[in-house]
């Protein structure tokens, strides 16, 4: 596969880890004093235990896992919502994958389809529209999921269902931002970063600029970064020369997908459909300002929160966090998953507690699924 | 063999299926009679087959008896249908074990509506197979329920097969430093049915692995006598099988990816989608162990047959962590290759 | 977060609708190309380009994949050179270590 080969080959990983140990020895990085790395993007941390690169980088490297997965941080109040409007009779909730297992205070959507609620599993928001075309007696909800790599995707639907008057097409809005809550990280008192590797697909979309902040009002170095192993390598060798001398700059090792300034036809798809929300809820994090989008005014016809009074619109929220749960402490890198009290007996990915198990992109479902005990990774070595 | 083009004028009326043809009467007679039993040609008006083989006759054979249920949506697909997965797959569990098969059973539920052209050639696929394979389907039984209560068809065929005195074939005569070799390419079977779906609206060229194995696994068997287990990858794909084998067995199984035999097409797929092959479902490849010094025979003999023109080495039981499948990934890396939890759910992020 | 794969534009579809044909390694789905639309939709044909969720997100930009490479077999050539220093060669007092990108 063009594009894709050539970032996974393993010879030049050779170089690039030989590159890495030499900065990480000149910082002085050891396992007791490591540099600490937040990969924000959920991809990315499932990359790193998918390739193993955790197992490869020296013992001076610390992995943070970030917040970067969508599905990880919905809170369980809005799963609640999507069960709501998916068990009226009259609609067909289409949803990606991911959210199917993700738990509610009630059920989750694969528990409700299974009491018959009708929904129904899509690959893109376009094939919700399709849905619509074709059933033109019922509702079909999307639920509208995802940082900004997917925003474009959910409002250029809704502006084609305009275009079409589809009436009976709408998007429960949960879209969120990646920049606030990496704010709200660099904010906690308690953070110990020296260092981030950038959404590479986020940034295809909203350029790097939005970034700058990082760089320039909390002196830490970031570099955007894609996807293939030898991607992810390159990016953490690029944070690691900053550190060593001293730079804290944007830098974007996917140049060759992600334009400077984005996509200037998604940002503008975006302003035109959503607005911010004042507050939207993260799980583990709690409400973040600006961090939610919701559909704005000219497009409340296909606003499924105001169609169906769900939501925010609907009156007080409570917010709603499993008991004993500590996502929040492993996403601000306080913790380890093996050190949540919950890993691997209150919370498995047969029964996630908390949403870091949820989605295979979580820190601990990765951990869980991939490298479950380092011991037995060892033992075989 | 095959049953198209009958002489004789159809007593069926219409063209689909009727809860009448479930009834008990006349009705349900021709249904079984025309698209049955004319093609299965089963021996004797009695309800049971009655069987006899000179192999079980032999001192030390043992029977080996498997069932299986097939409910694959949609039932026909690239490279096959559903009838000729549900003589595959108890033919393959059969042969995974040692035996030699020798008869089925097949029972139909049929959903009220269903075509009959569906049920003809689902059942001319079985017979094709069945003889392919050189098995005999010697009994069955149908049944008709509301529309909704079933998809089209599903299927349950029992197999029946002999495992001669000298062979035992199980997950737990695996030993470390033995080779784990698969017959073929991985994933093929699963790719093809989430395209076939067509919900996902991905179109390919793959088409499913479905395949009789037992031929292969007497070839093998010939020439790597010593063959430790055999396992058909089907649901849960290659990673289940190798688990499965790994805690039976008590040791350790390390595969390597860069070894992993991988259609372009089924590549494409799993990144689309966000899927990981080693957990597509297969229907005509096994994961087999080889003691050491058998490998090349094992190979050889695969490799001379269409089933097996594949044929490679993915890894070997080692004596690390006990009951763990651990993936020497391309890049020098090592992950666990854990056991499925529920199903594989296309993903966007 | 956020799949996605690069993937060939091979076909327009729907002019209208700014949809076309991609194929990823010979599996060919039809999506939006509203994101990446230049005033030729023609132009596109035969571009690769980033897909996600059905829809193409950004052209990849084959010089900025083949400088990331370069850059990529820098190190390597720089080890080496490392290497040749390390062997007794000090005459050579810059290491030509090539910077990755900025």
């Amino acid at each position: 596969m063009r594009y894709v080969e050539e970032f996974r080959d393993p010879v030049a990983a050779q170089d690039v880890l030989r590159a890495i140990k030499d900065v990480v020895t000149e910082i002085g990085a050891t396992k007791e004093k490591p540099v600490h790395i937040m990969e924000i993007c959920g991809g990315h941390t499932h990359a790193i235990f998918r390739y193993g690169l955790d197992r490869l980088t020296p013992d001076g490297i610390e992995f943070i896992h970030g917040p970067g997965c969508p599905v990880c941080v919905l809170p369980m109040s809005r799963i609640d919502e999507c069960v709501e409007i998916a068990e009226r009779s009259e609609v067909i909730f289409a949803t990606f994958g991911d959210a199917m297992r993700v738990p509610g205070t009630r059920k989750s959507l694969m528990q409700a389809k299974a009491d018959g609620a009708d929904i129904r599993m899509v690959y893109s928001p376009l094939d919700a529209l399709e849905l619509a075309r074709r059933n033109p007696e019922r509702q079909v909800v999307f639920f509208g999921l995802g940082f900004e790599t997917t925003t474009p995707s959910t409002a250029l639907s809704i502006q084609q269902a305009a275009r079409e008057k589809l009436g009976n097409f709408s998007v429960f809005c949960n879209h969120i931002r990646v920049p606030p809550p990496i704010k709200a990280l660099l904010d906690d008192p308690y953070m110990m970063l020296d260092g981030f590797v950038g959404p590479g697909h986020v940034s295809m979309v909203i350029g790097t600029h939005p970034y700058d902040f990082i760089a320039d009002d909390y002196c830490k170095p970031i570099v955007v970064a894609g996807f293939e192993p030898l991607d992810l390598l390159q990016s953490v060798l690029m944070v690691l020369r900053q550190i060593r001398d001293g730079r804290a700059e944007v830098e974007n090792q996917y140049a060759r997908v992600v334009p400077e300034h984005g996509n200037p036809i998604s940002i503008a798809a975006i302003e035109d459909v959503y607005e911010p929300r004042p507050t939207f809820e993260w799980r583990g994090l709690g409400e973040i300002d600006a961090s939610g989008l919701r559909i704005r005014h000219a497009y409340q016809a296909y606003d499924a929160e105001e169609k169906f009074s769900v939501g925010y619109g609907a009156g007080p929220r409570l917010v709603t966090e499993p008991e004993g749960c500590a996502c929040g402490q492993v996403m601000t890198g306080r913790i380890k998953p093996l050190q949540c009290p919950q890993y691997g007996t209150g919370c498995t990915p047969e029964m996630p507690l908390g949403a870091l198990m949820v989605s295979s992109e979580g820190a601990c479902a990765a951990y869980y699924q991939y490298s479950a005990a380092d011991d037995v990774l060892e033992a075989a070595e | 063999m095959n049953m198209t083009a009958p002489i004789k004028a159809t007593r069926l009326r219409g063209e689909r299926v009727t809860l009448a043809h479930g009834g008990g009467g006349k009705a349900m007679r021709d249904l079984i009679e025309e698209i049955f039993t004319d093609v299965f040609q089963p021996a004797g008006d009695e309800d049971q087959a009655r069987l006899t083989s000179d192999a079980l006759r032999e001192a030390g054979a043992q029977l080996a008896f498997t069932t299986d249920s097939f409910v694959v949506s949609p039932p026909v697909f690239p490279g096959g249908d559903i009838g000729k997965i549900a003589v595959c797959g108890t033919v393959n569990d059969l042969a995974v074990g040692g035996a030699k098969p020798l008869w089925l059973s097949a029972a139909f539920i049929i959903e009220e509506g269903c075509e009959f052209d569906l049920l003809r050639q689902v059942v001319a696929s079985m017979q094709a197979e069945a003889d392919k394979a050189g098995v005999r389907i010697v009994t069955g039984d149908t049944k008709v329920v509301e529309r909704g209560a079933a998809d089209k068809v599903f299927v349950t065929t029992s197999g029946v097969g002999v495992i001669p005195a000298d062979r035992h074939l199980a997950a737990d005569q695996i030993r470390p430093g033995d080779v784990a070799i698969v017959n073929g390419v991985l994933g093929d079977h699963g790719a093809t049915i989430l395209a076939a779906r067509g919900d996902m609206a991905l179109n390919t060229d793959i088409t499913s692995d479905c395949q009789s194995l037992n031929g292969l696994m007497e070839a093998v068997l010939a020439v790597a006598p010593n063959t430790r287990a055999a396992r058909d990858a089907t649901r849960g794909g290659v990673a289940s099988c190798l688990n499965e084998m790994a805690a039976a067995a008590k040791v350790g199984i390390v595969i390597e990816e860069t070894a992993l035999p991988l259609r372009a097409e089924v590549k494409g797929v799993c990144e689309v989608l966000g899927l990981d092959p080693l957990y597509l479902a297969n229907e005509g490849t096994l994961v087999m162990f080889v003691p050491e010094d058998e490998v090349d025979a094992a190979l050889a003999a695969m490799r001379a047959m269409p089933e097996g023109c594949d044929a490679t080495v993915i890894g070997r039981a080692t004596s690390g962590p006990p009951a763990r499948v651990i993936m020497k990934t391309l890049f020098g890396g090592q992950r666990l290759v854990d056991t499925l939890v529920g199903e594989q759910l296309p993903r966007i992020c | 977060m956020c799949l996605g794969i690069p993937g060939q534009i091979v076909e327009i579809t729907d002019a209208d609708r700014l949809m076309a044909m991609a194929d990823v390694s010979g599996v060919r789905r039809e999506v939006s190309v509203a994101c990446v639309a230049p005033a030729a939709l023609s132009d596109l044909v035969g571009e690769w380009a980033l897909i996600h969720v059905g829809f193409a997100m950004s052209i990849i930009d084959a010089d900025e994949a083949e400088k990331t490479l370069e850059a990529l077999r820098g190190l390597g050539e720089a080890q080496e050179t490392l290497e040749a220093m390390a062997q007794g060669d000090a005459a050579l007092a810059e290491s030509p270590v090539t910077e990755v990108m900025s």
